[in-house]
């Protein structure tokens, strides 16, 4: 069995300064890390090789330093690793994204499965994994939070929807994107990354692809444009109750049933 | 000792002070300010006054000095050894709403706090301004008062130190009012006794804690945690010697056990990211560049794997170093909700005796049939020794646990030890401390206390009384 997994590089903290006049990240002396989505997948992937003997294959799209989290992936137990990096695909949207990951897919040639993470925590859209399946012409189910068996032909998953959660079985090759807390990844190795100190990782660029096209790479294949980035209004308001217990649960029952998070039977 | 019992003309004059809706008697003084988070001594005061002013806690105990009455300081009431307990009943004085950052210093690099302020509140006030305060004690709801009041230490003790190591001066409020400073935002201090020092760790019995000045650091940019496993607890307490010897300085060395972990993970609803390995040991770097961590930590680890570590584990990001420090703070909860008591052993001892000392604790546990589980600071010697009462009869387990400390404290004292890392001595290890210090030594301790507090009102009956 062959399962891919898609990483990304992202600023190591979540608080990034944006200059407000470009709207441009402030990356400058920021320390990088595999988006922590990431982490759950490769986690994920690393689980049915142990079980079904599978082989690992970690695929990033980035500049050159984004091999880092390949190596790391290596240090957490992947076999193998592709980096799609060139300057023409760079600026890219959404839509760009999908569609050189699923041509560094198809490069590498189609595994039985893919793995995503359900988002990254730069981009926070979730629509890469399904993106690129699409592309691939294979099924897709995001939101994993359960894997449930790994069989030889299909996959049966839990996957959490806004008020259900649905037990889908989905035939291979197929993408899934899991959720946060599916797992807990395991952490990097300083064993294996002394054994893999010396593995390589193939390095793909635009001509590597089947579709050189390059109106469907980078800036100029992103119908997306981004008008202005900011940072969000944080509100620290709150509010001190004293009582005792019983008058405050009902005090809190009320406040949140008001708030509607919680009803009534 | 011979107290006033409080009288209504008492709580009319508490009442002038604070204003009714501070001071509460009875019936109304919520359970939590009868006992601490694990003494087993209870005794509620007969009046609990929430105080906001040092001039507040002059005034009361001004009062109480003048009418007999015990006064027991009290912050968040997360002692282990009943320091914040009022044992003679009287006046509790609720320091929690004393709760201001006063000031942040840059030129000096100090923070003015009042002693009700939250360790968790210092750490995130100070690190988003890129400065550092490095004691680290795993309960971080403490008050920074009540960390002074026991010389808290913590993790980060390996590299950086202790409470006192951090304290440059003190407002106090002595037992007959008055109010005194000590120290300063000063670096040196040759001039006369320090005072301020025989404060930090004196557990309410010489004085109110009413400000501190606290020392920051610059805030090192960057922390790695290597989790290392081993096939057993005595190769992995074995091979801190040899790191502390290899002259990279670790901020943190914590030792842990499977079982613990496991009760951690029940605890919390979370995984650990590894709990395949019998024994762990949990070692924290600090620095600006991850080439300059990279550099200290690829040393030790070498050490480790050349002396039975199975593996070594890199935590180098937020998220990896929540998943393992969250399950870290949480040992002491998660231990205490496995049983249904307990009581702890907080020895320090010489850190090249520290696995002695572990394998000693496991012969009493065999010897003794009785549950004992322990993990701590396997860097500084500090060690966190729980013995579990499980479904042993009430007097079994008196007896049990009174066998079994005497031995361990026993143990300890021969091995150079001390009764207390960090806890404190409190009420529930004066027999201890009598044992360690001797005659002499507790009575120097008793002219100290009298020196400061002639009318022993102050927090009777502990440290050394």
């Amino acid at each position: 069995m062959n399962i891919t997994v898609c990483i990304k590089q992202v600023p190591g903290t979540s608080e990034v300064e944006i200059d407000e006049k470009t709207g441009v990240l402030k990356r400058e002396g920021v320390d990088s890390k595999m988006n922590p989505f990431d982490l759950f997948a490769v986690e994920s992937a690393l689980r049915i090789k142990a079980e079904r003997h599978a082989q690992v294959n970690v695929l990033c799209m980035g500049p050159p330093q984004s091999i880092e989290i390949i190596k790391e992936a290596y240090m957490m137990g992947a076999d193998t690793g592709v980096l799609l990096s060139d300057r023409r695909f760079a600026g890219a949207d959404v839509l760009a994204t999908a569609y050189t990951l699923s041509q560094g897919i198809r490069k590498c040639g189609l595994p039985d499965l893919i793995i995503c993470g359900k988002q990254t925590t730069d981009g926070d859209t979730a629509q890469v994994g399904p993106e690129t399946a699409e592309f691939l012409n294979i099924p897709h189910v995001a939101n994993v939070r359960k894997i449930i068996a790994v069989g030889e032909q299909d996959i049966t998953l839990e996957m959490e929807l806004p008020c259900s959660v649905e037990i889908v079985r989905v035939k291979y090759p197929c993408l899934i994107t899991v959720e946060k807390d599916i797992c807990q990844p395991r952490l990097p190795s300083f064993k294996l990354k002394l054994a893999t100190a010396g593995r390589e990782v193939a390095v793909y660029g635009l001509d590597d692809f089947a579709d050189r096209d390059e109106t469907r790479y980078g800036l100029a294949g992103s119908p997306t444009q981004v008008r202005r980035i900011f940072p969000p209004e944080t509100n620290t308001a709150h509010e001190l109750w004293e009582g005792d217990g019983k008058n405050l649960a009902a005090r809190l029952f009320e406040c949140l049933e008001t708030g509607k998070f919680i009803t009534r039977e | 000792m011979n107290y006033a019992e409080i009288t209504r003309e008492d709580i009319s004059f508490l009442e002038a002070v604070c204003g009714k809706d501070r001071v509460c008697c009875g019936s109304r003084i919520n359970e939590d300010f009868s006992h601490d988070e694990l003494s087993g001594i209870s005794r509620y005061p007969e009046v609990l006054v929430r105080v906001t002013e040092t001039g507040e806690v002059a005034e009361i105990m001004s009062y109480a000095n003048r009418r007999r009455i015990p006064v027991t300081p009290r912050g968040q009431g997360t002692g282990l050894v009943g320091g914040s307990v009022a044992i003679y009943g009287g006046i509790m004085l609720d320091l929690t709403p004393m709760n201001r950052i006063l000031e942040l210093d840059q030129e000096n690099l100090t923070l003015t706090v009042e002693p009700g302020v939250l360790l968790m509140e210092i750490s995130k006030f100070v690190e988003a301004r890129e400065l550092f305060y490095p004691p680290d004690p795993g309960e971080k709801s403490a008050t920074i008062g009540g960390n002074i009041n026991t010389n808290a230490g913590g993790m980060r003790a390996v590299k950086y130190g202790v409470t006192r190591d951090y304290v440059r001066g003190l407002e106090i409020v002595l037992a007959d009012g008055e109010i005194m400073q000590l120290g300063g935002k000063v670096v040196k201090n040759s001039s006369g006794y320090s005072l301020k020092d025989l404060i930090v760790g004196s557990e309410g019995t010489l004085a109110v804690v009413t400000r501190a000045v606290l020392r920051l650091l610059p805030l090192p940019r960057k922390t790695v945690s290597l989790l290392i496993p081993y096939p057993d607890l005595t190769r992995a307490i074995e091979t801190v010697p040899l790191i502390i010897k290899s002259k990279s300085i670790p901020t943190a060395v914590e030792f842990m056990e499977r079982e613990v972990i496991l009760a951690a993970e029940d605890f919390l609803g979370k995984a650990f990211p590894d709990s395949s390995a019998a024994a762990y040991l949990l070692l924290t770097f600090d620095g600006n560049s991850r080439e300059e961590i990279e550099q200290a930590y690829e040393k030790v680890a070498h050490i480790c794997l050349g002396h039975g570590a199975l593996d070594v584990f890199i935590s180098d990001t937020p998220e990896r170093n929540e998943a393992i420090w969250t399950a870290r703070g949480a040992f002491l909860e998660a231990i205490k909700a496995s049983t249904t008591a307990m009581d702890e052993c907080d020895v320090v001892v010489p850190r090249k005796c520290v696995a002695d000392f572990i394998k000693d604790i496991k012969r009493l546990q065999d010897e003794f049939g009785v549950r004992i589980m322990n993990f701590g600071h396997a860097g500084d010697g500090n060690l966190h020794i729980y013995i579990l009462k499980d479904a042993l009869e009430e007097k079994v387990w008196v007896q049990k646990l009174e066998a079994v400390f005497n031995k361990m404290y026993a143990h300890a004292d021969s091995m150079g030890g001390l009764v207390s890392g960090e806890h404190g001595i409190g009420y529930a290890k004066k027999p201890f401390l009598e044992k360690s210090m001797g005659h002499s030594g507790m009575e120097l301790l008793k002219r100290i206390k009298l020196a400061f507090d002639p009318n022993n009102i102050l927090n009777p009956g502990k440290v050394c009384q």
